[in-house]
């Protein structure tokens, strides 16, 4: 069973939907027992990174979170949900995340020329690293393939634990993975037939030994 | 680099597309879930949805139609229309719209578009303008273009910008249906004044107007348009083949 965590922090519908159209039943569900017992688990976020990660800690599913990683049971963070899987964001200030990822989040306008606008949104192409490309993740995408963003803040994380980047004025991260811990900052539920093709693929990805 | 977006935009009134669709092949041209699925397959970029509705059953349809559209649908889906208060925002965006776009609603409360950026973030609110040149200016134009309400459109998208408007559509009055092109004038204008994507409406007839759209104006991200895709006058996938021959990063499938 794949279960979208419920933490309060914005809609699910669409990426709930999208599991349906690609014939998964996909548990929305605040609830840690049901969390618990999830094959997979997607960690959605909207907002900003202190207030998620506040919530998420306030709901103590944070714990589920992290149980679900430890147990090498795959988990896809998405957007902010992805930021949340680093150690830290400096996101109006600086906040701590779960620490799952190596790495920090920091603003895109830091990085990009100044005549670039933030946030960085709409289409843009997937540059997939050689991880990136090992990863059972992207199996079904394929180089350059163009899918959804919407954010102003970018996970700075070593060479090690990216998967894919996107050419934005700075090669800005785009999908980050470790083991069985993976997470794109792009929408996949709102990326056309790429992003089900990924969503796809994360139904199939084994779990960690 | 980010692509150029190509929006088709629908207006939907009780719970179905007006403003006749001629398209072979569908079943059903005034259904708006239909639609919008026909369109993501043919490589629309964004869908709006525009409510033009006046009663409450309508609006009813209305949210009906989008929480089917995006169940079915998934790419970016924006919904304008009777967006007056934050509660009309919260409406929409339950039912999977991703992003909110305000008009008249923003010229009578402008405290608007403040308020809805706090709660969603300045990426889910687009100012939408409806301008026309009065005597030398622009003005903005509110209740569908009817009432000139002497606002100044360069300074009401700067401040809009300012409240936290992620995007804005500009829609001009003089080169809405012409067909002989955007009004690369006053888009240069609205462009040069804020630095958030702003979107090109009104005026587009071939496809040749949308490659002069993106090659004069680099600042444009995106062209809307509604009648001539839905005519099938300008296909949206040799749309794009022309942009992406031209050198202009569009998204292929």
């Amino acid at each position: 069973m794949v279960a979208i965590v419920d933490y309060g922090v914005g809609n699910l519908f669409s990426l709930r939907s999208s599991f349906a159209a690609i014939g998964r039943q996909a548990q929305v569900t605040g609830d840690a027992e049901t969390l618990a017992k999830a094959d997979r688990l997607v960690l959605p976020g909207v907002g900003a990174f202190g207030d998620a990660a506040a919530a998420l800690r306030q709901s103590g599913l944070d714990k589920a979170v992290l149980a679900h990683a430890e147990a090498g049971k795959p988990l896809l963070g998405i957007c902010l949900g992805m930021q949340l899987l680093l150690e830290k964001s400096f996101e109006y200030g600086e906040h701590k995340g779960l620490g799952l990822i190596p790495g920090a989040v920091r603003p895109i306008r830091d990085v990009i020329p100044a005549g670039l606008k933030v946030p960085h949104i709409g289409w843009n192409a997937l540059e997939l690293t050689g991880a990136g490309r090992a990863c059972g993740l992207f199996k079904n995408t394929r180089e350059g393939e163009r899918v959804y963003f919407v954010h102003s803040y970018w996970a700075d994380s070593p060479e090690a634990f990216v998967l894919a980047r996107a050419e934005y004025g700075a090669p800005l991260t785009a999908a980050v993975g470790r083991d069985n811990v993976l997470g794109v900052q792009f929408h996949p539920e709102k990326s056309g037939s790429v992003g089900l093709a990924i969503l796809r693929a994360f139904c199939e990805t084994e779990a960690a030994r | 680099m980010i692509a150029k977006r190509i929006i088709p935009c629908l207006d939907v009134k009780n719970g179905r597309v007006v403003k006749g669709v001629n398209f072979q092949g569908l079943a059903d041209v005034n259904d708006p879930v239909e639609l919008a699925a026909y369109y993501s397959s043919c490589g629309a970029d964004e869908l709006v949805f525009y409510d033009i509705t006046a009663s409450a059953e309508g609006r009813a349809l209305f949210t009906d139609v989008l929480t089917r559209v995006a169940a079915t649908v998934f790419i970016p889906l924006t919904v304008g229309g009777g967006i007056n208060t934050v509660e009309d925002f919260d409406r929409v965006l339950k039912c999977g719209a991703d992003k909110v776009s305000v008009n008249s609603g923003a010229i009578r409360d402008p405290g608007l578009i403040a308020a809805a950026a706090r709660r969603y973030g300045d990426q889910c609110v687009v100012l939408s303008v409806d301008a026309k040149r009065v005597d030398g200016r622009y003005h903005v134009f509110a209740r569908g273009g009817r009432e000139d309400t002497g606002l100044d459109a360069v300074d009401w998208v700067r401040r809009g910008v300012a409240d936290g408007a992620g995007e804005i559509v500009l829609n001009s009055i003089d080169t809405d249906g012409v067909k002989q092109g955007f009004d690369l004038e006053m888009l240069a204008a609205v462009c040069d004044a804020v630095d958030v994507p702003v979107i090109a409406s009104g005026g587009a007839g071939c496809v040749r107007d949308f490659v002069t759209l993106f090659k004069t104006l680099p600042k444009v991200d995106a062209g809307l348009a509604a009648s001539i895709f839905h005519f099938g006058e300008v296909p949206i996938p040799e749309l794009k083949r022309a942009l992406d021959a031209e050198g202009i990063p569009v998204r292929l499938i």
